[in-house]
């Protein structure tokens, strides 16, 4: 699958994160928005997954610790086939398997229930472990919201896949700059801008014994490097730092804490949409043309 | 006179000759928890998890969700409590095969004071979905009752005592699970108890029978799911129902019997176990005395209730 090709499906989630979440009268999109590219690039071409056999022990897994962001996993594992994309349009709703936050009993695709923060990177830790016991080569795949780093569990786990040199476990750092509601800056409350929820990552989590790769989260290309050189990473585990943007695509929502969780109205869902299929516009004129 | 721990070392060893998939992880406790006979013996089965008890069942979880059959060996107040929202929300919720071996319960802990003993973890555990809380009685038991566990999918408590104590389970006992346990016939009062406080509760019974009071003693291991039948049946066929346990008196065993008996058999009953306290630290006779769990608290409350009547 080409990068063009990757970057559009990004878009495409967002689409239905925005019908989804209009269609249930509230969720989250600034965090989704900042996830979706990468969530198409691990989807679509660097996860070694099966839609068809979900359940398949050699299979990548994928945790998406900041689980409040699930309307997006949702999204792209309905695009990838795992269940009907119409499905979408039962999030959230009484007898869903489509939860407010990923419930891996219901869902085929899901690896882990998460949604309580900071829980997520420890069950990674277990599923490498337990693929090196099991002398099984797959991949474990952890994405992790810069928010949720304030949590003490996540630096537990940290320090002990450094010291178990697991090497098979990526942690993705969806590296946002904003939280639910967030720290003053120098102008205190004021406003929509906050100060970030973590400052010097890359220098944290090398502390901690990780192999850091900094990337800019929506380039696909770039992210899909920064995948393939923590797979090629041998002797430690890998903290993908992807530099994104809470609510990218649009405009009203970009770098503004308060579409971290928020109903979204006809005309906003209007303007969204419309601002996406702009975006797309050049890029599907490319993709035909090749 | 046996631990309940030193069986659990070896009989962790065991059901990891037993079955590949066993695993556990230690939070650093390995020596207390007699987890180190697992660390000689087979060291590729035992995970070092350090010092931090919520990535402890994170790593557990995931460890599970692959298919393997993990351990997790802490103490009962660090699981109980500290991990509370991990277990809930990785472990509980999910179903996943993941064994809480909760040791050092109770108030017998050898010197800790309050901070490392749980007077409440039957409560808080038997109130999750899914959760299956078990307490044995003595060393063979918790052995019995570790391999019967091996054979359940989904996650489980189990409430493991520190101390040797005398054993009343016979060698080649079977456990099941769900199943309570008619260790004395009586007709006057129903004794029914868990976990360690059985032994004081039979020695109580003798004590009672001499004293013409007949009593049953039933032996509850499995606090959930609970063996209803068997608490309704022990509430017919005597008058009154005196629960007693090593833990609070809100929501562990005499709670759990409570709930039942007022549905299912409305009888005369009375709780024993720890009345909103915490312990503290001391010689497990003192302990046993001041908390009012001993064999002669047992007998005056079995009294008091009987002469009430």
């Amino acid at each position: 699958m080409t990068v063009d090709e990757l970057q559009r499906l990004g878009n495409d989630i967002r689409r239905h994160v925005l019908r989804a979440v209009h269609h249930a009268g509230a969720g989250h999109i600034g965090g989704v928005f900042s996830a979706a590219d990468m969530l198409a690039a691990l989807y679509f071409s660097e996860l070694r997954i099966d839609p068809q056999r979900p359940h398949l022990e050699s299979r990548d897994r994928f945790i998406l610790s900041k689980g409040h962001c699930g309307i997006g996993l949702y999204a792209v594992l309905a695009m990838r086939g795992y269940f009907p994309v119409d499905e979408l349009f039962t999030f959230d709703a009484i007898d869903s398997r489509l939860q407010g936050h990923p419930d891996m009993t219901k869902l085929p695709g899901l690896d882990m229930s998460t949604g309580s923060l900071g829980q997520g990177l420890s069950p990674g830790v277990g599923m490498a472990l337990g693929a090196r016991f099991l002398h099984s080569d797959f991949q474990t795949w952890v994405m992790i919201g810069d928010g949720e780093t304030q949590e003490g569990q996540i630096w537990e786990a940290a320090f002990t896949a450094a010291r178990y040199q697991l090497a098979n476990l990526t942690a993705i750092l969806d590296w946002n700059h904003l939280q639910q509601f967030g720290w003053p800056t120098s102008q205190g409350y004021a406003g929509v801008a906050r100060r970030d929820p973590t400052e010097s990552p890359a220098q944290k989590w090398r502390a901690f014994g990780w192999n850091v790769i900094e990337c800019d989260g929506h380039d696909v290309a770039d992210f899909r490097r920064a995948c393939d050189r923590a797979r090629r990473t041998l002797d430690r585990p890998t903290l993908i730092l992807a530099r994104t943007i809470k609510g990218k695509g649009i405009s009203f929502m970009e770098n503004d804490y308060t579409w971290h969780s928020r109903p979204i109205s006809d005309e906003d869902l209007a303007a969204a949409l419309g601002e996406l299929d702009r975006a797309d516009e050049p890029q599907r004129t490319r993709v035909e043309r090749s | 006179m046996l631990a309940q721990r030193d069986s659990f070392g070896e009989t962790i060893v065991d059901l990891c000759d037993l079955d590949p998939r066993v695993v556990l992880l230690d939070g650093d406790l390995a020596n207390s928890t007699k987890s180190d006979k697992l660390a000689s013996a087979r060291p590729d089965r035992f995970f070092m998890m350090g010092i931090a008890e919520q990535n402890l069942v994170g790593v557990a979880a995931g460890m599970a969700s692959v298919g393997l059959k993990p351990w997790v060996a802490s103490f009962a107040a660090f699981i109980a409590t500290r991990d509370l929202d991990q277990i809930r929300v990785v472990v509980a919720q999910p179903k996943l095969n993941v064994r809480f071996a909760a040791h050092y319960s109770g108030i017998l802990t050898g010197y800790t004071g309050r901070t490392h003993q749980v007077v409440n973890d039957i409560a808080i555990m038997r109130s999750l979905p899914n959760m299956v809380v078990v307490a044995p009685c003595d060393a063979v038991e918790a052995r019995a009752a570790m391999f019967a566990l091996n054979d359940y999918e989904g996650p489980v408590y189990l409430r493991l005592t520190r101390d040797p104590a005398g054993v009343v389970t016979a060698a080649d006992h079977r456990f099941e699970l769900g199943h309570a346990l008619l260790l004395r016939e009586g007709s006057d009062i129903g004794l029914i108890s868990t976990g360690g406080q059985t032994l004081r509760v039979l020695d109580a019974a003798e004590t009672l029978e001499r004293d013409n009071i007949s009593a049953m003693v039933l032996h509850v291991p499995t606090i959930k799911p609970l063996d209803v039948d068997a608490v309704v049946a022990a509430a017919a066929a005597t008058r009154c129902i005196l629960t007693c346990e090593e833990h609070s008196v809100f929501g562990g065993l005499g709670g759990a019997v409570a709930e039942v008996l007022c549905e299912r058999q409305p009888t005369r009953m009375q709780r024993l176990g720890l009345r909103d306290v915490d312990g503290e630290s001391g010689p497990n006779d003192a302990l046993i005395e001041k908390y009012g769990l001993s064999s002669a608290h047992v007998v005056k409350a079995a009294k008091e209730l009987w002469s009430s009547l």
